[in-house]
């Protein structure tokens, strides 16, 4: 190996360590939220509880979305890494698109809520609720809007070593996201309706 | 590895790709991807279907995340898979250590305080329904 190379490779890992750093307190950030949500979630005052509000099928169809948006992004880089500059581009698409229709369905859920007089102003668990699942909602605007971005900027010219870079970062966010949606399904949804 | 585009004279940062270690890294997602799935309606099922209910049913649905959160840390972030220092590893596992103290500490206090803030008028019936007295 070159020290060319050596330093190349040296300074890429360099990188996916910082966005691995930043991805770690966010973690933290998602840990708070999480422990906030299930100190208040008893405290309903006298509305309604989680049993009331959440449909376990809609979650689940939400879930299983984003789950097959993060396999597609794992494919899509695997893609880009071999150069496939038409599959990176298909399975990025597809990922955008996965992703796109979670949000709608989060956003359609939200609404609803709020005009059946549920929103974050009705309880301690409503907004334990509304921040915790919309701080997850944030990023996934967020990672729709960087893979926009990135898709846009890669045009249809030949994928080079730093777009490469930034698509594999934009995915360990994207994996990172369905990790912590694996908590608020079971967490917010699933003991929330099963009940402790 | 022939893609050929050197012609900008950078170094390659990209380990080289082959025809294995590629089929590899996709055998890796789709087992991760398949095991979420399962995992995933396993759990479903047992809130759907009432197989569990109570405290026994949280710690079921528990275990199930965290198996599906390691299967996803290994299979989608390849987490421990880097080469000696393993620097990602050790600042995750701080960070776990970190949201123990955070999560666990946060419930613990909550509790507590929830417990002795308690209304005089409630301590009764909590004593004869909780506490067997």
């Amino acid at each position: 190996m070159s020290r060319e190379v050596a330093e190349a490779e040296f300074n890429r890992d360099k990188t996916e360590f910082g966005f691995w750093v930043y991805l770690m307190t966010d973690c933290i950030l998602f840990g708070t939220l999480f422990a906030t949500y299930v100190v208040l979630q008893p405290n309903t005052f006298g509305g309604p509880g989680p049993r009331e509000l959440f449909s376990l099928p809609f979650v689940l169809t939400e879930t299983l979305i984003l789950l097959t948006s993060s396999f597609t992004c794992g494919l899509a880089v695997l893609a880009a890494k071999r150069r496939d500059l038409m599959w990176t581009y298909v399975l990025f698409t597809l990922t955008f698109l996965l992703g796109a229709a979670f949000l709608s369905m989060e956003l359609y859920e939200f609404n609803r809520m709020v005009h059946e007089g549920n929103s974050w102003t009705r309880s301690g668990f409503l907004s334990a609720f509304f921040t915790l699942v919309g701080t997850h909602g944030l990023h996934i605007t967020a990672g729709l809007i960087w893979m926009f971005t990135l898709l846009w900027q890669m045009g249809s010219k030949e994928i080079t070593d730093r777009m490469v870079r930034r698509l594999s970062l934009l995915s360990m966010f994207w994996h990172f996201l369905d990790v912590v949606w694996i908590f608020i399904f079971t967490i917010v949804y699933l003991i929330g309706v099963g009940g402790v | 590895m022939s893609n050929g585009n050197h012609l900008n004279h950078q170094p390659t940062a990209e380990p080289a790709i082959t025809v294995k270690s590629q089929r590899k890294a996709i055998a890796s997602y789709v087992i991760g991807f398949i095991s979420s799935i399962i995992l995933t309606f396993v759990a479903y099922t047992l809130v759907a279907n009432r197989v569990l209910s109570g405290w026994s049913l949280a710690y079921a649905l528990l275990g199930l995340g965290l198996v599906q959160l390691v299967f996803q840390l290994v299979c989608f972030l390849h987490l421990g898979q880097e080469r000696e220092p393993r620097w990602k590893l050790l600042v995750f596992d701080f960070t776990l250590l970190v949201l123990v103290i955070v999560v666990f500490g946060s419930l613990w206090i909550m509790g507590h305080l929830n417990y002795h803030m308690m209304l005089p008028s409630n301590t009764d019936t909590y004593m004869r329904e909780h506490e067997g007295l």
